[in-house]
C-alpha cells in the first residue's frame, strides 16, 4: 500500500531534482558559450524551464493552498517576465553593436536593417513603398 | 545533509557560476545576461525555503523578486541600447 502524502513528496522532490538539474545546464551554458546570444539562448530557455519545475514541485508538494497558489502566480510571472527580459536584452545588445562570435554564419536582425541605431524613417517609408 | 539542502547546494553552485560570468563578462551585456538569470534563480531559491520552512512568507519574496528582477532586466537593456530611462 503505498502512501499518498509520501508519494507525493517523492514526486515533489524528483521535480525539484529535475529543475535544478536545468538550472544547472543553463548556467554551466552560460560560463561556456562564445558570445552574448548564445548565452542567453542557453540561460534562459533553460533557466526558465528549471525554476518552472521547482515552483511545480512547491505545487505537488503542498497541494491547492496558500503556498501553492502562490507558486502558481509565481509560475505565471516567471513564464511571461523572463522571455520578455531577455528579447529586450538581445536586442539592446544588437544595437549597442556585440559582436556575434566568429563561427556565426547568419544575422537576420541586421539584414532588416534594424542594426545599430535602428532604421531611420526615411528608409523605413522607401521599403513600404516597394510592391 | 537532508535532500533539500542538497538541492539548496546545487542552486547556490548555479548561482556561483552565474557571478563569475558577471565577473568575467567582457561586454556589459553579458553582465546584464548573468544578473537577469541570477534573479530567475533566486526565485526558485524561494521556492525550496518554502518547502523546508513549511512558511508562507518566502514564496511572497519570491512573486515580488520575479517582478522587480524583469524590471530591473528591462532597464539595464534600455540602458545598453544607450536610450535614456524615461524616453
Amino acid at each position: 500500500m503505498i502512501d499518498l502524502a509520501d508519494s507525493r513528496h517523492l514526486a515533489a522532490y524528483v521535480l525539484m531534482a529535475l529543475g535544478l538539474g536545468f538550472d544547472l545546464v543553463g548556467c554551466i551554458g552560460l560560463v561556456r558559450l562564445p558570445d552574448v546570444y548564445n548565452r542567453l539562448q542557453a540561460g534562459t530557455k533553460c533557466v526558465t524551464l528549471g525554476t518552472f519545475l521547482l515552483l511545480l514541485g512547491v505545487v505537488v508538494r503542498f497541494g491547492l493552498d496558500a503556498m501553492g497558489l502562490k507558486s502558481l502566480l509565481c509560475i505565471w510571472f516567471v513564464a511571461m517576465t523572463s522571455p520578455t527580459a531577455a528579447h529586450a536584452i538581445a536586442r539592446g545588445a544588437h544595437r549597442a553593436g556585440v559582436p556575434l562570435a566568429s563561427g556565426s554564419v547568419v544575422d537576420r536582425y541586421r539584414e532588416d536593417g534594424e542594426a545599430f541605431g535602428g532604421t531611420s524613417a526615411r528608409e523605413t517609408v522607401r521599403r513600404e513603398s516597394v510592391p | 545533509m537532508s535532500p533539500l539542502e542538497m538541492l539548496m547546494a546545487g542552486l547556490l553552485v548555479a548561482a556561483a557560476l552565474c557571478l563569475f560570468r558577471a565577473w568575467r563578462g567582457p561586454t556589459p551585456a553579458d553582465r546584464t545576461v548573468s544578473v537577469d538569470l541570477l534573479g530567475i534563480l533566486m526565485v526558485g531559491f524561494c521556492a525550496l525555503l518554502t518547502v523546508q520552512t513549511g512558511k508562507d512568507l518566502y514564496m511572497i519574496v519570491g512573486l515580488a523578486w520575479s517582478l522587480l528582477s524583469f524590471v530591473g532586466s528591462l532597464t539595464l537593456a534600455k540602458h545598453l541600447e544607450g536610450r535614456r530611462f524615461d524616453d
